[in-house]
């Protein structure tokens, strides 16, 4: 692999760019494999890549039924922030943000993580409460993030209105060290790292079925063929449930829609993330000056990649109360990404009832801020058996009633 | 946006007026079950791609819970029905199975 510096950039230009080549290979599959990783978006690109990394194991291949990083890891609203409430999740959330941090340098990719800020608004007494339960919390985790004053959040966000009247702003959360990155460069990245150190990644590869004997994985079926492994990690997000009904196991999860839309890009307004939890709303404005904005997930299960409508309107409808000056702004795209809900709102890192097979699935509506995070502890988990990061995030959890409950104390938007 | 008509009232109506409820038909387990029918019955799903039986309320009309065959894949519905049966009518299945023929039934 070539590696991408200011060198290569004028060694290119100066002959009409001919020398790039491929950022990953597109290898036919072998017979048999280590490790197969299903799903070849951000969870399991990092899964493999942690894998190799970390354990030295890169007899690994990343298999995708559609195109590398085309699901929600192409659809999220790119927010990175590990302010969350119960101890588990703010580990894992934080190992994640810090592996942010130099991921472009690890990856020798610029993954354009942007650490601008994030605010979650406090807009009713109880979310203040809430939220600044949740800053105690993080000081006792040692993560850094505060609770400011609504005179505060006008000076960060000055085209914020904070008078309500629905919800006026009294005040917010503020992590400093949250922000945004380039969604699909984090998948490209973590792909060109794998390929580079020999793992397959195998794209238009559908699984039709998992192999299994004596209540042990063997292989998997593909419209590629059948593939043999080892172990086989199930990193598949909305089809998680699909994926365990073909290894015969179930799944507490439900996948609904979620989704996202961009405005026209306009000049630079707003340097901040900006989540409004109460009216189910969030915004950030792209590099490219396009307002991102992410709403409420739909209450029916769904694998459609579409959404209702009514969602797009009421939380644009909430935003335009928050930001006065988006009410005139044209909408360039909208979209939707099918989320694997759990009853705790937290995910599962587990090994499963059958022997060699493990989950990665349960991220809900926030899976993308975790990232590296998640295949750091999945790499672990499946080349030693457990991980710190990931122990209590076991599918046992759910028998044991030991919840993870992010459902109202993290007030991320659902 | 789905279309879903009220077994109950009659009513055709946008999903807005409903609620969803999530999976029907689920057996339910209590004191005297054992461990894992009781974690089944809370939180394991179907979540299939395809065919899902589930509850709605007509919540801004008659406020009664119903019951609704839909293809998650594609959200067309084939069936709404009445709450009180413990498995899909007869009439609901064929329905399905006629716009639905490699469709494996109801288990």
């Amino acid at each position: 692999m070539k590696r991408y510096s200011m060198f290569a950039v004028a060694r290119e230009a100066m002959r009409f760019h001919r020398g790039w080549e491929r950022a990953w290979r597109s290898p036919e599959p072998k017979k048999r494999y280590k490790v197969i990783v299903v799903g070849a978006g951000g969870h399991g690109l990092a899964t493999a890549y942690y894998l190799g990394k970390v354990h030295g194991i890169t007899d690994v291949a990343v298999i995708e039924k559609g195109w590398l990083g085309g699901g929600n890891t192409g659809r999220n609203t790119t927010i990175i922030r590990s302010n969350y409430l119960q101890d588990p999740s703010a580990a894992i959330y934080e190992k994640a943000r810090a592996l942010y941090e130099d991921l472009s340098q690890d990856l020798n990719y610029n993954v354009m993580f942007s650490p601008r800020g994030l605010l979650m608004l406090g807009q009713t007494e109880h979310e203040v409460r809430g939220y600044k339960r949740t800053v105690h919390a993080n000081r006792l985790q040692g993560i850094d993030t505060e609770w400011i004053g609504p005179q505060q959040v006008k000076d960060l966000v000055p085209i914020i209105n904070i008078d309500g009247p629905r919800y006026p702003v009294l005040g917010a959360l503020l992590q400093k060290r949250g922000g945004t990155a380039r969604h699909d460069a984090v998948a490209w990245g973590y792909a060109r790292a794998c390929s580079d150190m020999g793992m397959d990644i195998i794209q238009k590869c559908e699984v039709t079925g998992v192999r299994t004997e004596g209540g042990k994985v063997q292989g998997i079926s593909t419209s590629k063929g059948e593939i043999d492994c080892e172990q086989l990690a199930i990193v598949v997000a909305g089809h998680s449930s699909v994926m365990a009904e073909m290894a015969g196991f179930r799944l507490p999860i439900e996948s609904v829609a979620l989704q996202a839309w961009v405005s026209e890009p306009i000049k630079p307004c707003m340097d901040v993330v900006v989540m409004a939890n109460t009216v189910h709303g969030y915004m950030s404005q792209s590099d490219k000056g396009e307002m991102v904005i992410g709403g409420g997930t739909d209450g029916f299960n769904n694998y459609t990649q579409r959404g209702s409508w009514h969602h797009v309107e009421e939380t644009t409808r909430a935003l335009v109360e928050t930001f006065p000056i988006i009410s005139r702004l044209k909408m360039l795209r909208q979209w939707g990404g099918i989320v694997d809900m759990t009853g705790d709102r937290s995910p599962i890192l587990s090994k499963t009832p059958v022997e060699g097979i493990f989950v990665n699935c349960g991220w809900g509506t926030g899976g993308f801020k975790a990232i590296p995070g998640s295949g750091y502890g999945m790499a672990e988990l499946i080349a030693r058996g457990h991980s710190p990061l990931t122990d209590q995030f076991g599918l046992d959890r759910f028998k044991e009633g030991r919840f993870i409950d992010e459902s109202v104390a993290a007030g991320v938007a659902h | 946006m789905l279309t879903l008509t009220c077994p109950c009232c009659g009513v055709i109506a946008e999903e807005t007026e409903f609620a969803p409820g999530g999976e029907a038909h689920l057996k339910r387990f209590g004191p005297g079950s054992s461990d894992d029918e009781f974690e089944g019955y809370l939180f394991a799903r179907k979540n299939p791609k395809g065919v899902h039986f589930e509850r709605w309320r007509h919540a801004y009309g008659c406020g009664k819970w119903f019951l609704a065959a839909r293809d998650t894949n594609t959200l067309e519905v084939f069936a709404t029905y009445k709450a009180q049966t413990t498995e899909p009518p007869a009439d609901v299945i064929a329905k399905i199975k006629a716009k639905r023929p490699d469709w494996e039934g109801y288990k």
